[in-house]
């Protein structure tokens, strides 16, 4: 059982705020996913979860204990780091079995966990090679095999396919979401890439500038961003915006047309829709097409909606070309609405 | 159009040939300014005293270990050997031992006044030893350190350990981080984590710069013949000898100097690469 519990988390190098006053629960085996843009400041957050870096003020609990003032090897976590760490000094069976020497397991139980992870992640054969004789995604396997043969409490990655090839990157990720709901470990895993984190979290912690910006599960963030950013950050391609102004009570005008939206006290709201949740019909938003992008399935279209930038999703029998106007419709229930000064949902 | 091209052309392949001599020239004077020398002590150690003295020379060792038995049969020689030995293993130990921890901390660690630092080790080199010979003289026959190893030792150190600093420096910042970070969340603390994952990998070119701390001690004269008087290192004891000794025992001695040298150093030379790639940055 380890829960992960994470109070009033700050860390500053210098006058450099990195982290600001951070709060998260992390539940028995849940895969949670830290997602920003470099810079955001997760990777500082998951060193201090691993105990790499010293937190300025805050505390950390893993499993109910206290682990803030504990090195790395107290706190019963595991790491995957983003070039691997694999040591090239030690074949891959020693670059295993190296946590288990240091906790002074018996030989057969190394032999049998060291095998085990090594079936588990499909490098039996290489186990009596060197780290250079190694491609980058065997050692990536190498490295999370050294991290499941602890058996740690918590099991924490910094970008690990990041600097795998894309393809490679699609497989290993299948198989680290299988491997890992396996082991039941907790999980926290470090990402910029947005689709990795929608495919592998139960619940998503989308960071921007040193704060926690939302923490919730994929679909959540993703159809009810708590803030702009969120919905500006999460989606290919992102979210359109517009300027709304108030038109009676409840009733905005968006772009010469009126929709129903919140009873908010403010004049100006921004109002957002995701490109896919537009149809094509009567009494929509006149869009002017500039682009259009055929994807298969889809076309994207980049548009014009009253001299701002807009595109939509749409169905790929669709006929158009650009100069056409269409008049866009947003699918009911999927138009959200945010404060322009604060960024906030309403 | 062509012509015009055509005629570029030809005058850039001559100026390209023409650098290319140049550069072959420059090759072929460095080399021969650095081996005739080289050259011309192995021939005259490996050849009979007489021939030594004698002209015409033949320019062919004969091989002939007259002159080599003669030095090694000379009185103080050996143990004038001994002491370079134990000196330059003395120094060795010393600048590796002082040395390696200042590296490790400068490629791992950021403290306040690490670039001033870096400059100071540096700098150690800019005073002549002239200069601090007299004083340190003094200050070693107030102390009781004159005339011993281990005080020339130290002061073998102080010359060597700038390089020690850089070529730990370099090797240490070539271990990425995230071994020892790996190391830490995998059980170790901090010195189990330097010994089972840095060292292994660093211990070649710990080697290397031991050596080259070895190599200092061992052709360092003006020390040595300053701070000692009867524990005389073998340098320090061929300078004292030089005028009145023959011909055949400078060769030899010169030899006896040079080839550890050059040997330790052909043997380390891929790291001596790595700290001036570091201490020109």
């Amino acid at each position: 059982m380890a829960e992960i519990v994470i109070k009033n988390v700050a860390k500053s190098f210098g006058s450099f705020q990195a982290l600001h006053s951070i709060d998260l629960t992390i539940r028995d085996q849940e895969f949670m996913v830290l997602l920003g843009a470099s810079g955001c400041g997760k990777t500082t957050l998951l060193r201090i979860i691993a105990g790499l870096e010293q937190a300025s003020q805050g505390e950390v609990w893993i499993g109910g204990r206290r682990v803030d003032t504990l090195p790395p090897r107290g706190r019963g976590i595991a790491m995957v780091f983003q070039n691997y760490a694999v040591f090239p000094h030690l074949t891959v069976f020693e670059n295993i079995a190296f946590g288990l020497r240091m906790k002074k397991l018996p030989q057969a139980e190394i032999d049998r966990r060291v095998n085990r992870t090594a079936e588990l992640m499909q490098i039996g054969q290489l186990l009596k090679r060197y780290s250079g004789q190694l491609s980058g995604g065997q050692r990536q396997r190498v490295a999370v095999a050294r991290a499941l043969a602890m058996e740690p409490d918590v099991i924490l990655m910094d970008e690990p396919l990041s600097n795998l090839d894309a393809l490679l990157r699609l497989e290993m990720r299948a198989e680290l979401k299988g491997v890992l709901a396996e082991s039941k470990t907790t999980t926290i895993y470090v990402t910029h890439d947005q689709v990795e984190a929608m495919s592998l979290a139960d619940r998503i912690s989308v960071m921007n500038a040193g704060r926690i910006v939302q923490a919730a599960t994929p679909i959540e963030v993703y159809r009810n961003p708590a803030t702009r950013f969120v919905g500006s950050f999460i989606g290919n391609p992102p979210m359109n915006f517009l300027p709304a102004a108030k038109n009676g009570s409840g009733k905005w005008r968006v772009a010469g047309v009126s929709f129903d939206g919140p009873d908010a006290s403010r004049d100006i709201l921004e109002f957002a829709i995701r490109p896919e949740d537009l149809d094509i019909g009567p009494g929509g938003l006149a869009a002017t097409v500039r682009l259009v992008e055929p994807l298969g399935a889809h076309i994207l279209l980049s548009c014009k909606v009253g001299g701002a930038p807009f595109r939509a999703v749409v169905d790929s029998e669709l006929n158009v070309s650009p100069g056409d106007t269409l008049s866009l419709v947003p699918k009911p229930g999927r138009a959200r609405w945010f404060d322009p000064e604060t960024g906030a949902a309403i | 159009m062509t012509a015009v091209a055509g005629t570029d052309t030809a005058r850039r392949v001559e100026v390209r040939s023409a650098g290319r001599f140049l550069f072959g020239a420059a090759v072929v004077v460095l080399c021969v300014w650095v081996l005739v020398p080289i050259y011309l002590l192995f021939v005259n150690t490996l050849s009979s005293p007489q021939e030594v003295s004698g002209f015409p020379k033949t320019g062919i060792p004969s091989f002939d270990f007259g002159s080599i038995s003669f030095f090694l049969n000379f009185a103080g020689v050996l143990d004038a050997l001994l002491n370079s030995i134990i000196v330059a293993v003395l120094t060795m130990i010393l600048s590796i031992g002082i040395g390696a921890p200042a590296g490790y901390a400068l490629s791992r660690f950021d403290f306040p006044g690490k670039e001033a630092f870096r400059l100071l080790v540096v700098m150690t080199r800019a005073f002549p030893l002239p200069l601090l010979a007299l004083p340190l003289a003094v200050l070693f026959i107030r102390t009781g350190l004159d005339d011993t190893q281990i005080g020339l030792a130290i002061v073998h150190t102080v010359l060597a350990l700038p390089f020690a600093v850089l070529i730990t420096f370099s090797l240490f910042s070539g271990i990425p981080v995230e071994l020892e970070e790996a190391a830490w969340t995998l059980g170790c603390n901090r010195w189990q984590a330097f010994r089972k994952v840095v060292l292994p990998l660093v211990l070649p070119g710990i080697v290397a710069s031991a050596v080259f701390a070895f190599i200092i001690s061992w052709n360092e004269v003006f020390a040595a013949a300053v701070l000692t008087i009867h524990n005389r290192t073998l340098t320090a004891f061929l300078v004292q000898n030089l005028n009145v000794s023959p011909l055949h025992l400078k060769f030899a001695g010169g030899a006896a100097l040079v080839i550890p040298a050059l040997i330790f150093i052909f043997a380390v030379r891929r790291y001596l690469f790595a700290m001036w790639g570091i201490a020109n940055r």
